[in-house]
């Protein structure tokens, strides 16, 4: 018969075996990669008395899934397009890096991962990880760091830090592809009323959201030649994808546009709720559309609502930055960088485009082209005369704006509805 | 009464003695528990061995790794040892974590008062400290004071509070309390010199370490050395005949409430001087909830929520490399973790039963 003592001392051993066991196989963990084959030490003969090339690994943090077919997905493809360009690069990632899906780890303490991982560079996705990025330059200033839409690194910027020598900034400017989305819809709209589905409020939702309506207005006025003015109403859901019981439900907001007769949605968010919606309504019979946003295929999940879609190829700005690390020349850059007019959808070339989609008719694409054209040749919407929503000056009469203006807009334009600032 | 347990043919088996023993169940629970969770993640076509290869190292792998489990481990022991007063007096607490976002809304509040001004800052910090233990102790006492006079299960009015101070925490993040221009659910970050001191090179505080420790000597020696901790578990074991032998039974409750919710506000204003150095959504983050589950495991034992609450939350810190490593959801961990529970909860059933009628066989 066995005593409790017995049972107490076996269950005891039998934890500690477990234990044990679990670390005696101190593997290295797997490093997740699409990656390419590791320097072969077995071939070459040489290679036996030399160490295997250290590979050089890039790390991505993304906000959102990576297959989340919107704003992660194009950051991460950017990632992978800078892999392919890069020899014997790797590439490593941790994605849904915020507080719903990890609220105990942080955007720094995700990247101390990847930093352990044996990361060379870390891209920071999202303008959310702010104050990651903070943290994380502070406690290695010396590891370069890639902010996707930030600013600390621009000297003439209000958030300009000018410690942290190993951060730089990466975007391209999406203003021209708003503009288009928002020609897109004033081409098309039959009922004049442009709803935006917009994500949170902070300056760079803002100015994108105006340089849609700017696109919309100039497309409706001069050529469409209405006379009206455009109805733009601007959403905001409170966050860039849908958190139950955090923000507004986006299919709701977009239903509830669709249902007030706004019967073209411009999607700021990174996820499709506006174009599944809009195919939800088209498949009652009604004629609404959507605009997508952030990546290239995001209108496939229903073509026939989308209108297109302006999307980011991050690689074109990432792999220059990305290549000068591994080459030891990195600096410090900050990087807003223009369409390649000559071909804004050619992917080795151009930050963002614009991929049409078959909501869009031939006549109205035709129309867009044209647009687009007339931006390739300097027009110019952020001109005066232009006011903020309060109607106080933006720009007096043949003014430009300034990169700062732009990128710091502190309210909507005269003609949005919407709230400029949270309430 | 026939004392020779051989004489019982149940506890001849090999199986009947690792199910009526305390240690050797709860071992098998444990076993269970991995089991289970190896076969569902076998079933998603992945190495259950590199699972739990990629979790030790994410947690253990290097110092790094291992401050951050430290760290994450204090909030989570604060929330479980303030469950211990509730538990200890039959209550549930579901209004953790609303308590714990009240006490850092409390303690941030403190922090926005003192912003810019030349205040020393340990002053600051102390009362900021002081400011979520008193907000986290209000939230509790809601929830006792309707349960007391307003008949209200304190589970749902817990519930109840828990969504009201989401409400107001959204209210502060998206509207006066948000950065300038911004509403991103989140307020500015502190200045460093409001935020704990940290070892260098980590994210480590040591001052919210040792809050931690005391927490853990202090409450086991109320519940386990005091009058007042042993009234609290009479309460909890019998509240009418409690109240029979002169117990002031709903002081007492409202007091494990008013304690529960100190601990739930020190976790909440350590959450945002000692770790995020912000307010913002979510900031609780689930430390009630699985709080409650390290609860249930401790059994009302303050000294065992310590490893409990290390264990869990070095499974969940290592379980953020499985999205690195393997492509999967580090929300595995929260399986692993529900899956202990409830097998724990199984084999201490079954024990317990086995028990009660080996005991019925020996009498008859």
């Amino acid at each position: 018969m066995f005593s409790k003592r017995i049972w107490t001392l076996v269950s005891l051993l039998v934890v500690m075996a477990l234990v044990l066991a679990a670390c005696a196989t101190p593997t290295a963990a797997p490093v997740a990669v699409e990656t390419e084959a590791p320097v072969a030490v077995t071939e070459a003969p040489v290679a036996a008395t030399e160490a295997p090339a250290e590979p050089f690994i890039i790390g991505i943090l993304t906000v959102g899934p990576i297959t989340d077919n919107g704003w992660s997905t194009a950051n991460y493809l950017g990632a992978v397009y800078a892999q392919s360009k890069i020899e014997g690069a790797e590439l490593i990632y941790a994605e849904n890096v915020n507080v719903a899906a990890n609220p105990n780890t942080t955007a720094a303490q995700f990247a101390e991962q990847l930093l352990e991982k044996g990361a060379n560079v870390i891209i920071f996705n999202s303008d959310d990880m702010k104050d990651g990025v903070t943290e994380f330059t502070a406690a290695h200033p010396d590891v370069p760091v890639i902010w996707l839409t930030g600013d600390f690194a621009w000297e003439d910027g209000k958030r300009y830090q000018p410690d942290m020598k190993s951060e730089s900034d990466v975007f391209a400017k999406m203003e021209y592809g708003k503009m288009m989305a928002g020609c897109a819809a004033a081409l098309t709209t039959k009922t004049g009323k442009i709803g935006f589905l917009g994500p949170l409020i902070n300056d760079e939702t803002r100015r994108l959201a105006a340089a849609a309506f700017l696109g919309a207005d100039y497309c409706w006025k001069s050529i469409r030649n209405e006379t009206t003015p455009i109805d733009f109403k601007v959403t905001w859901i409170g966050m860039w994808f849908n958190i139950p019981g955090v923000t507004l439900d986006p299919t709701q907001v977009a239903d509830t546009f669709y249902t007030d007769g706004y019967d073209v949605v411009i999607s700021g968010i990174d996820s499709t709720e506006a174009v599944t919606e809009a195919k939800k309504f088209r498949d009652q019979g009604e004629d609404v559309y959507a605009i997508q946003y952030d990546y290239e295929k995001a209108c496939d999940v229903a073509p026939d609502a989308c209108l297109g879609v302006p999307y980011f190829n991050w690689g074109v700005n990432l792999l220059p930055v990305i290549q000068s690390v591994k080459d030891g020349t990195y600096t410090r850059q900050f990087i807003w960088s223009d369409p390649d007019w000559s071909d804004i959808n050619n992917p080795d070339t151009s930050p963002i485009g614009f991929k049409k989609s078959e909501g869009l008719s031939a006549e109205n694409g035709a129309l867009l082209d044209q647009f687009i054209g007339e931006l390739a040749g300097g027009l110019n919407l952020w001109k005066g005369p232009l006011n903020y929503q309060d109607g106080t000056e933006f720009l007096a009469d043949g003014v430009e704006a300034t990169d700062q203006q732009i990128w710091y807009l502190p309210q909507l334009l005269e003609g949005m509805t919407g709230d400029s600032v949270a309430k | 009464m026939d004392k020779d347990k051989t004489k019982n043919p149940n506890q001849n088996s090999f199986l009947m003695h690792i199910l009526t023993n305390r240690a050797s169940s709860m071992t098998l629970a444990v076993i269970l528990a991995l089991l289970f969770t190896s076969l569902l993640v076998w079933i998603m076509k992945v190495n259950p061995i590199s699972v739990f290869d990629t979790i030790l190292s994410g947690a253990f792998g290097s110092t790094n790794n291992f401050t951050q489990v430290i760290q994450a481990w204090v909030p989570l022991v604060l929330a479980s040892l303030g469950l211990m007063f509730t538990f200890t007096a039959g209550l549930w607490n579901i209004g953790m974590e609303g308590q714990i976002v009240m006490g850092s809304i409390f303690s941030y509040g403190i922090i926005r008062i003192f912003d810019g001004s030349d205040v020393s800052s340990a002053l600051v910090i102390i009362l900021c400290i002081l400011a979520g233990i008193i907000g986290g102790a209000i939230w509790a006492l809601l929830v006792g004071l309707l349960k007391n006079f307003g008949g209200v299960n304190e589970i749902f009015g817990g519930l109840g509070f828990n969504f009201i101070a989401d409400a107001i925490m959204l209210f502060l993040v998206y509207g006066p309390w948000k950065p300038e221009g911004v509403a991103n659910g989140s307020t500015k970050m502190l200045e460093t010199r409001f935020w704990l001191p940290q070892v260098e090179g980590t994210y480590l505080s040591l001052w919210a370490l040792g809050i931690a420790i005391v927490s853990v000597i202090v409450v086991t020696v109320i519940l386990q050395g005091t009058y007042f901790g042993l009234k609290l578990k009479a309460v909890g074991k019998n509240n009418k005949s409690s109240f029979l032998l002169g117990i002031h039974t709903n002081r007492y409750m409202l007091l494990a409430f008013v304690l529960c919710g100190v601990l739930a506000g020190l976790t909440g204003a350590l959450q945002v001087t000692g770790f995020n150095h912000v307010l913002r959504n979510n900031i609780s983050g689930g430390y009630g909830y699985i709080g409650l589950m390290v609860g249930m495991l401790a059994n009302i034992q303050p000294l065992i929520t310590a490893p409990i609450a290390f264990i869990f939350i070095a499974l969940s810190k290592g379980a953020a490399g499985l999205g690195i490593d393997l492509k999967l959801d580090s929300n595995l961990a929260g399986v692993i973790q529900g899956a202990l529970v409830i097998f724990v909860l199984i084999m201490d059933g079954v024990r317990k039963v086995l028990n009660k009628r080996n005991k019925g066989v020996q009498s008859g």
